[in-house]
């Protein structure tokens, strides 16, 4: 490569090409992240301008604080559900819609659409469906299961949140899984057939373990999303009814922009990072030991 | 065989469409109850409506602000992305040529950046900005996403502009070109396939994102779509006609999008998962 002539030129250019994206990467994500690892080590009430330094007091109240460590469990809990059901639905509708199918790209648009809209307008349009037309079609056939609202009652209404969380991202990692199988290659699943595999052992010893990092792809950003759940718990469920649904980001958002707790708020936060990229990094580690080649 | 295939294949069909009018059920309910009244959709959901009146539309379009938080939202979007895909790619290919140690050591940071949630930076970024006084306005939201966003779209840029041959470049430089001028007139264009991936996944992202707005963009003039759509939800509970119609004018401008780029989008998606 040629490169430019002195040292002011050089510095010039690099300026010009890293200078802008590399300010807003260090002064939104990395100077506000390091300065929120100092901030859990203060007391900062979020009015005052100054604030001393508490030690490990935050972290202390973080482990005391039971309300969080619950949300953390029904946050895994929903995560667990919910990832599982997405996966599972995104792959067979892939599956189905790889299999020659008249129309499957219209298909594939349609079960999209709902990754067009934000959590927030898709959270309210379910609040309306969960207590207006359920709660309608169960009156009028006399179905107790959907007779009174399902946002009402703490159980359902955490089953609602994940019957909507499926409903929203099956379509995204679907069309991730629709790529991944179109690779497939199609002359080993013919060689198979001739020597007279079955479905089922075409599926378990071929088609699964090729798909490993569509899988892999898939179960990170369906992780991700379901642990940072926010909008949708805003929209739906408002963390109600009395807090049973409360999903870990709202309790941190509570508790810092609400209680003006900023430094457990941020503490809790930052143990929320450490367990989260914990979780992911061990599953992509694990699961790419899983590869295969064709 | 064949009539046994055939069998197969129209259950399957008829499988998916159950699955597909299950999926779009809810915005079909969402579109039938806009133009009704407050009492008919309350006393029967699921009937058609008596009579197509707009009184709702015209009613949420008026209450939500909505020509003023349909302008921010294009803004802030357009502006965001045309930002991070120009930036971005210029990064991307500034380090993929200059292969220091300092240049991979500043992109594996981007990276590794990735794996941090919002919600680990939300607190201090709002202490940081609101006490230099930079919070409430569409930059400095535009200024967030373009930190945001350069990450990932570095790293898909990254792996693209290995595959640009580097003799290109230096027939180029060696006909004249400084190197800013190549970028621009060589890699950005042959770039361009990635580009539309990076703009799909970005303007996906943006437009619709609520809790970034919600810290940053405080007065009611500067909200944007999802904004307004919540605090229009917040205040009038009950009203459930023009509520509707106000979800609707916020799915509409996406769904109208969607019908005319539909491939790119999907294929968007395809492309900036495979990593």
């Amino acid at each position: 490569m040629i490169t430019e002539k002195g040292l002011w030129n050089r510095l010039r250019l690099r300026l010009l090409f890293t200078g802008p994206t590399l300010f807003a990467f260090l002064a939104v994500m990395i100077i506000p992240f390091l300065y929120g690892i100092y901030l859990t080590f203060t007391n900062w009430d979020g009015i005052s301008t100054s604030s001393s330094l508490v030690g490990f007091e935050n972290y202390v109240s973080v482990f005391k604080d039971t309300v969080f460590w619950q949300s953390f469990l029904l946050t895994l809990k929903y995560v667990f559900i919910s990832v599982a059901l997405i996966n599972i639905v995104a792959f067979l509708l892939a599956y189905v819609l790889t299999s020659g199918l008249k129309g499957q790209s219209i298909f594939r648009a349609g079960f999209f659409i709902p990754n067009l809209v934000g959590g927030i307008v898709l959270g309210f349009v379910w609040q309306f469906i969960f207590s207006n037309v359920f709660v309608y079609v169960g009156k009028e056939l006399n179905i107790p299961l959907f007779s009174a609202s399902w946002l009402a009652d703490p159980d359902k209404a955490f089953w609602s949140m994940i019957i909507v969380t499926v409903w929203q991202y099956a379509g995204y990692m679907m069309v991730i899984y629709v790529a991944g199988l179109m690779n497939v290659p199609k002359d080993i699943l013919e060689a198979a057939s001739i020597d007279g595999a079955s479905l089922w052992t075409k599926m378990r010893k071929m088609i699964l373990p090729l798909m490993v990092p569509s899988f892999i792809v898939c179960i990170f950003l369906s992780l991700q999303r379901c642990f940072m759940v926010y909008d949708l718990n805003l929209s739906l469920t408002k963390g109600g009814p009395f807090k049973s649904t409360e999903m870990v980001s709202m309790h941190v958002y509570e508790k810092a922009f609400l209680s003006r707790d900023y430094g457990v708020g941020q503490a809790e936060a930052f143990v929320l990072f450490l367990l989260v990229a914990t979780i992911t990094i061990a599953q992509v580690y694990f699961s790419k030991k899983l590869e295969v080649e064709a | 065989m064949e009539n046994r295939n055939g069998a197969l294949a129209f259950t399957k069909f008829i499988a998916l469409l159950i699955c597909l009018v299950l999926f779009i059920f809810p915005f079909a309910m969402l579109l039938v109850n806009s133009f009704k009244e407050n009492k008919a959709i309350t006393s029967s959901p699921l009937s058609l409506p008596d009579s197509f009146s707009f009184a709702n539309y015209t009613n949420a379009f008026g209450k939500m602000s909505y020509v003023s938080a349909f302008s921010n939202s294009v803004v802030i979007t357009v502006v965001s992305v045309v930002l991070i895909s120009f930036l971005a790619a210029m990064t991307a290919h500034y380090f993929v040529r200059n292969q220091t140690k300092l240049n991979q050591y500043t992109f594996f940071l981007m990276v590794a950046a990735m794996i941090i949630p919002f919600q680990a930076i939300m607190i201090p970024l709002v202490k940081i900005y609101g006490s230099i006084g930079f919070l409430n306005s569409k930059w400095a939201l535009i200024y967030m996403y373009a930190g945001f966003g350069s990450p990932l779209a570095v790293f898909i840029y990254h792996g693209f502009v290995k595959s640009i041959p580097a003799e290109l470049e230096e027939a180029a430089l060696i006909d004249g070109c400084t190197r800013t001028q190549t970028f621009f007139r060589i890699v950005f264009p042959v770039l361009a396939p990635t580009t539309v991936t990076i703009a799909i996944l970005n303007v996906l992202w943006i437009w619709n994102d609520f809790l970034l707005p919600s810290l940053v963009l405080i007065s009611p003039d500067e909200r944007t779509l999802p904004l307004s759509t919540f605090y229009f939800f917040g205040t009038y509970t009950v009203d459930y006609g023009p509520l509707m119609a106000g979800l609707m004018l916020t799915i509409l401008p996406v769904l109208v999008v969607y019908l005319f780029a539909q491939k790119y989008i999907i294929q968007g998606v395809m492309q900036g998962s495979i990593k």
